[in-house]
């Protein structure tokens, strides 16, 4: 079979957890270890030295020219794959052989030093991604082109906005040339233009014949780049198929409807105040009728002020594309929150979603500061519905929904 | 494209890894840009930020030589085997200064390039090796002040200058076999952060920097020479100051100390290289 890039077999790899192996330990940790060690009855391990299977008995094959999409919650095991194929970390068990040159994604910006200045990290990075000087040379102005920043190139990166150093970043990755590229999650940087204009090159890439094996959370990113994907849990590969299928599978296994669900959930934010819980009423919700989001707070008691939020709520398609975002700054309002608990509730007159599955983010902070932001944490399912009472709206691939006056004039 | 032949056999086999150690010199050549790149990173962002920049690699020598003149010349009055005390001593301090950065930073190496171990493979070995690479700029400076000081003491350079880079490969090497125990053993271990200046300090004194070998008994010599650092600093002084050429037994016992902990080095580090990921 000459067609293959990547041939996975029974790929295993096994992680220690629990204290006999915990992170920075030190010589005198060891010691102190073998010494209870001595003590310790029967030779019998501790029963903290539990193992995990960060991936079991994992098979696949990717085709020369295929885009394979690689999807899982977090834990699933996901980025342990990337990283054996990458060589970055061994596998304990089983093996992969790797057809081509392979070159690897798994962070933006990889190797970027501060100090240095756009330009001079365009060849650091290129050279830690496995470019050699002569290909950066050729293709130094078409980076700097695509980065968008030609007026900064001589400017260490330090002083960059985040935004022109994800770009600068990008477009170096974008230029390398291998005949396999492994990228991890690194779609879901930038603003939405650059966004756009990455998941074309990719898309070229792609087109190009090269071999991409792609890990996201953006389930739209995966459905538009890649024809098939497998599904991982537990480290276990679930189920390999077209893309379409497993990212329905994905999604169907990941939530239960209606419930506020931290499993999957992202959560950034400094904390000073978090969202305990999130409800809807009423449930289930239904097109066109009244509905009420509600926000349960707590801010330690050890904290002495209160802290000023805004508050939103924002949703998306099923397959994350931004659809409206309900935001307390919209309406000119921010929240004391006292230590303890509160409660906060905005409420819709008429849901204006037509039937269908939905995901929420939910965020609090103030400016563009977060204070509690937990990505995916909510899946609304609504319910067929009307918007004037008496006519029933169809589920269609128009998701809003807004009463309009109509007349004859 | 890759042609059929290239097809027919895994470019890249991703298997774990029982055998005792390889050293995979072909693909340490294959990288070997990014061993350029790395070495001249370390050398342009040493100095970014600091208001006198690449004077620093000048003023730690030459303010070094100025306190031992004062303490161990002056004060003790240490012997210099007849040349000046100050360029006795810094015709020491060049190699030495080198040494003592080579080894502090190749011990940090690979945690300070933990962002790179995490996320891109390329051989690991490049690391330490550009480490003890990059402080050799500091190495030229300096080594301009001593020509400078040369001239000034009325010293002529002699043609035993030529042997001093072959001292100092020696004290590249010195470094490298340390520093990779140390670097491998920093990503589990964090107490070698700990460690290795205080182990710097004490090696000064147990090398011939401040005091001439001469010095130290006869019946220690044999002992104090399993020191790799008594050679090249023996060697150096012979190469600037023209005087008695080392003695070729040490250089040998030198070497092979050198060599020994090379070897090991290598082989430690290739063994635990392939957990950092992990363990880092």
């Amino acid at each position: 079979m000459s067609d293959v890039a990547i041939q996975v077999e029974n790929l295993s790899k096994q992680y220690v957890i629990g204290t006999a192996k915990i992170r920075h330990d030190t010589l005198r940790d060891q010691v102190a270890e073998s010494v209870r060690g001595l003590f310790r009855r029967n030779g019998q391990p501790s029963s903290d030295t539990d193992t995990i299977w960060a991936l079991k008995d994992v098979c696949f094959e990717v085709k020369q020219g295929e885009v394979l999409g690689i999807i899982g919650r977090n834990g699933a095991g996901k980025s342990t794959l990337l990283k054996i194929l990458s060589r970055i970390t061994e596998p304990s068990s089983g093996s992969a052989k790797v057809y081509g040159r392979l070159a690897s994604l798994l962070e933006v910006g990889t190797g970027f030093h501060g100090e240095l200045t756009g330009r001079e990290n365009i060849y650091l990075n290129g050279a830690v991604l496995g470019m050699k000087k002569a290909e950066i040379d050729r293709k130094l102005d078409e980076i700097i082109a695509f980065a968008e920043i030609e007026k900064f190139m001589d400017t260490p990166v330090k002083r960059y906005s985040s935004g022109m150093y994800v770009r600068l970043a990008f477009a170096v990755a974008a230029h390398l040339e291998p005949d396999i590229l492994i990228v991890d999650e690194v779609l879901a940087v930038g603003d939405v233009a650059f966004q756009k204009k990455c998941l074309g090159k990719m898309g070229d890439v792609a087109k190009a014949g090269r071999t991409v094996l792609l890990v996201s959370h953006n389930v739209s990113a995966l459905l538009n780049l890649s024809h098939r994907a497998v599904l991982l849990d537990s480290g276990r590969l679930v189920q390999e198929g077209q893309t379409n299928a497993i990212v329905g599978r994905y999604l169907a296994s990941n939530y239960k409807d209606n419930s506020f669900q931290l499993s999957n959930a992202q959560r950034l934010g400094d904390q000073r105040a978090t969202i305990e819980h999130f409800e809807i009423r009423p449930t289930p919700p239904r097109t066109g009728a009244p509905l009420d989001f509600i926000f349960s707070i707590r801010r330690s008691n050890s904290r002495k002020t209160d802290l000023l939020v805004n508050v939103a709520v924002c949703i998306y398609t099923e397959i994350g594309a931004p659809l409206l975002q309900l935001h307390s700054r919209d309406m000119g309002l921010e929240f004391a929150i006292p230590p303890g608990k509160t409660q906060l509730m905005v409420s819709l007159e008429k849901l204006p979603l037509v039937a269908g599955r939905y995901r929420l983010d939910l965020w609090m902070g103030s400016g563009e500061h977060h204070t509690d932001y937990i990505e995916d944490c909510f899946r609304l399912c609504v319910d067929h519905g009307s918007l004037d009472g008496n006519n029933f709206v169809e589920e269609n691939k128009f998701p809003v929904l807004v009463p309009a006056v109509w007349r004859k004039t | 494209m890759l042609t059929t032949d290239q097809l027919a056999t895994p470019v890249i086999v991703i298997k774990p890894y029982t055998g005792l150690f390889q050293l995979r010199l072909k693909e340490l050549w294959q990288y070997r840009e990014l061993l350029y790149f790395l070495v001249w990173r370390d050398i342009k962002v040493r100095y970014k930020q600091t208001a006198i920049g690449a004077t620093w690699a000048i003023l730690q020598p030459l303010g070094t030589m100025m306190i031992f003149t004062l303490v161990f010349s002056y004060l003790v009055k240490i012997p210099s085997e007849g040349v000046p005390y100050p360029i006795f001593v810094y015709a020491a301090l060049l190699p030495w200064t080198y040494f003592s950065q080579a080894i502090g930073r190749c011990a940090s190496s690979v945690l300070v390039d933990a962002c790179l171990v995490t996320k891109v493979y390329f051989p690991r070995l490049i690391i330490p090796l550009a480490s003890v690479i990059a402080p050799f700029v500091d190495f030229c400076w300096s080594f301009l002040v001593l020509l400078g000081m040369m001239a000034w003491y009325g010293i002529g350079p002699t043609w035993s200058l030529l042997a001093t880079p072959a001292f100092l490969l020696l004290a590249l090497l010195t470094a490298l076999g340390v520093g990779l125990w140390f670097s491998a053993l920093n990503v589990r271990y964090r107490d070698v952060g700990h460690v290795v200046p205080f182990l710097i300090q004490i090696w000064m004194f147990a090398s011939p920097v401040a005091y001439p070998v001469s010095l130290v008994p006869e019946k220690w010599r044999l002992l104090y020479s399993l020191n790799p650092m008594v050679g090249v600093i023996e060697g150096f002084r012979w190469g600037i100051l023209g005087n008695a050429a080392p003695d070729f037994g040490v250089l040998a016992i030198s070497s092979v100390m050198v060599l020994a902990l090379l070897v090991g080095g290598i082989v430690f580090f290739n063994r635990v290289e392939k957990t950092f990921a992990d363990d880092i």
